[in-house]
C-alpha cells in the first residue's frame, strides 16, 4: 500500500478555491504544499455542485461559472508547483516531534509542518437511502461504490439509480454478476446517453433487467439482505429478490475524520482565532467554509483573506529563525521571481 | 407577499410571509424551517430541499423542468408532486400555497 513517505513543509486538505489559493499564499511565502482532496478533480463545491452557475461576488470578477473560478486559480498556482493527490481521503492524523503526518485511505503517508483544513462543508460522501435498518446491511449486502469487481461475481446484483454511476456500474457488474437487475423511479436516465444505449441493448437481450419504482424496505437476516420492497410509479408496491443491492444517489458533505484529529469542533464547524486562522492545535490552521469565528461569512472572498493570513503564521513555523517581511506582489521583485514574472 | 404554509410529517404546521422573486427553499430557510437542509444554497444540484407539493397548489406551482426532473432522481421517496423548493418561484399567484416536508431527506 504506502509507498515511501511524502515530506513536505504543508499539506492542504481541500482543492476546493480556498484550498487552491492557499498554494498561492504559501507559495509566497516560500512554504511548498501537497494538496488531498477526495473528488477526482480540483474545484470542490465549485467543481461538484455548481460548474456551471455563476459566481457574482469574486471581487474583479463580475461574472464566473464554478468550473471558470476553478481553472483560472490552477493557473494562478502553477507556478509555486503544488502536488495534488485526488481521489482519496485523509483518514488519520498524528502528531509528530515538530509536525504531523496524514494518511489516507488510499495508503499515502504524508509528513508535514503545517496542516491547513480547508473541507469546505466536509468530504463528500454517497447519500445513504434513509431506509429503516439500512445501517446492519452496509458493507455486507448494501454498497456505495465498488471497490472489487469480484465481490459481486455470482451473485444477484440489484443497481438503484439513474446517474452515470449506476449505468456505469449496470454495465460493468453485467458480466460477472448472476443476474442485474436495474431500478430506477422513471424511464429516463440523466446520464451519459452511449450508457443509457448500451444498457437498453442488454435488456433486450435479457442479460440485464429494468425495473421502475423506489425501494422501501429492506429484507434480510443478520446483513444478509434476501429480498426489497419496491414501490412502482402506479404506487402499487413488489418484491424484489436480491442478495446485493447498490445505491447511487449522488454525493453528499460529511465532516468525516476531521471530527477525530484532537481539534476542537463547535457543531461540525472548526472555531478559529481571527489573527492566524489557527485552530486549537498549533500548527493546524482551518480556513473557507469549514471555519467558524465570530462574524464569520461562508464567501469564497473570505476564504481567500483567511489564506493569505494562515499563510504569514505558517511561515513561522516553517522558518522559526527568519523575519517575514510583508511584500506587494506588484512591487517587489522577489515575489515576481517566484511568481515566474520575472 | 405571499404566505406559505409548511407541514411538517407529524403535522405540525408553520405559516411564514414571502416576498415576490424569492425562492419557497429561500422562504423556509430564512424561516428556519426544519427539513430543508438545502445543503448546494439554491443551484439545483443536491436535491436536500425536496417538497411535496400539495394537490390544490400543483397546477399554481407548474411542472418541474428537465434539470429539475433529473435532480429528483437523488432525492429520496419522489411522488408524482415533488418538487425542489429551491426551483418554486414565489409570487403573489401563489399565496396560501401549500407544502410538504417529505419524513426523510437524503
Amino acid at each position: 500500500m504506502s509507498d515511501e513517505v511524502i515530506k513536505t513543509d504543508a499539506v492542504i486538505v481541500g482543492a476546493g478555491p480556498v484550498g487552491l489559493f492557499a498554494v498561492f499564499e504559501l507559495g509566497l511565502v516560500d512554504i511548498k504544499a501537497h494538496v488531498i482532496d477526495i473528488l477526482d478533480r480540483p474545484g470542490g463545491q465549485c467543481a461538484e455542485l455548481y460548474p456551471e452557475k455563476p459566481i457574482y461576488d469574486v471581487p474583479g470578477l463580475t461574472v464566473v461559472t464554478g468550473q471558470e473560478l476553478t481553472d483560472r486559480l490552477m493557473e494562478q498556482i502553477k507556478p509555486f508547483g503544488a502536488e495534488f493527490h485526488f481521489s482519496q481521503r485523509v483518514e488519520s492524523l498524528e502528531r509528530l516531534d515538530g509536525g504531523f503526518r496524514l494518511t489516507t485511505d488510499l495508503g499515502k503517508t504524508f509528513e508535514c509542518k503545517v496542516v491547513v483544513v480547508a473541507a469546505g462543508g466536509g468530504s463528500f460522501t454517497p447519500k445513504r437511502p434513509p431506509l429503516p435498518g439500512i445501517e446492519q446491511y452496509e458493507d455486507k449486502s448494501v454498497f456505495y461504490s465498488v471497490r472489487k469487481l469480484e465481490n459481486f461475481r455470482g451473485r444477484d446484483v440489484l443497481v438503484v439509480g439513474g446517474g452515470d454511476s449506476a449505468l456505469d456500474w449496470t454495465l460493468n457488474l453485467q458480466p460477472v454478476a448472476k443476474s442485474l437487475t436495474l431500478l430506477h423511479r422513471r424511464q429516463e436516465f440523466r446520464a451519459a446517453p452511449a450508457s443509457v444505449q448500451k444498457m437498453f441493448d442488454l435488456v433486450e437481450r435479457g442479460d440485464v433487467t429494468f425495473k421502475l419504482g423506489q425501494v422501501t424496505e429492506l429484507h434480510g437476516e443478520g446483513g444478509k439482505l434476501s429480498s426489497v420492497t419496491v414501490k412502482g410509479p402506479d404506487g402499487t408496491t413488489f418484491e424484489q429478490k436480491t442478495e446485493v443491492m447498490l445505491c447511487f444517489f449522488g454525493l453528499t458533505m460529511k465532516l468525516g475524520p476531521v471530527a477525530n484529529w484532537g481539534i476542537n469542533l463547535n457543531e461540525n464547524l472548526i472555531p478559529v482565532d481571527t489573527a492566524k486562522f489557527e485552530t486549537s492545535e498549533k500548527g493546524i490552521f482551518a480556513i473557507g467554509d469549514i471555519n467558524t469565528y465570530p462574524g464569520k461569512l461562508k464567501l469564497i472572498l473570505s476564504g481567500f483573506h483567511e489564506a493569505a493570513l494562515m499563510a504569514q503564521q505558517a511561515y513561522h513555523y516553517i522558518y522559526p529563525d527568519k523575519k517575514l517581511i510583508f511584500q506587494y506582489t506588484t512591487s517587489s521583485s522577489s515575489l515576481q521571481k517566484k511568481l515566474g514574472v520575472k | 407577499m405571499a404566505r406559505i404554509t409548511f407541514i411538517q410529517n407529524d403535522g405540525t404546521e408553520r405559516v411564514v410571509e414571502a416576498e415576490p422573486g424569492m425562492t419557497v427553499m429561500e422562504a423556509a430557510v430564512k424561516n428556519s424551517i426544519p427539513g430543508i437542509a438545502a445543503e448546494c444554497g439554491g443551484a439545483c444540484a443536491c436535491a436536500t430541499c425536496h417538497v411535496y407539493v400539495d394537490d390544490a397548489w400543483r397546477e399554481a406551482t407548474g411542472q418541474p423542468e428537465q434539470m429539475e426532473e433529473d435532480m429528483l432522481d437523488f432525492a429520496f421517496d419522489v411522488r408524482p408532486s415533488s418538487r425542489l423548493s429551491c426551483q418554486i418561484k414565489v409570487s403573489d399567484a401563489l399565496d396560501g400555497l401549500v407544502v410538504r416536508i417529505p419524513d426523510k431527506q437524503f
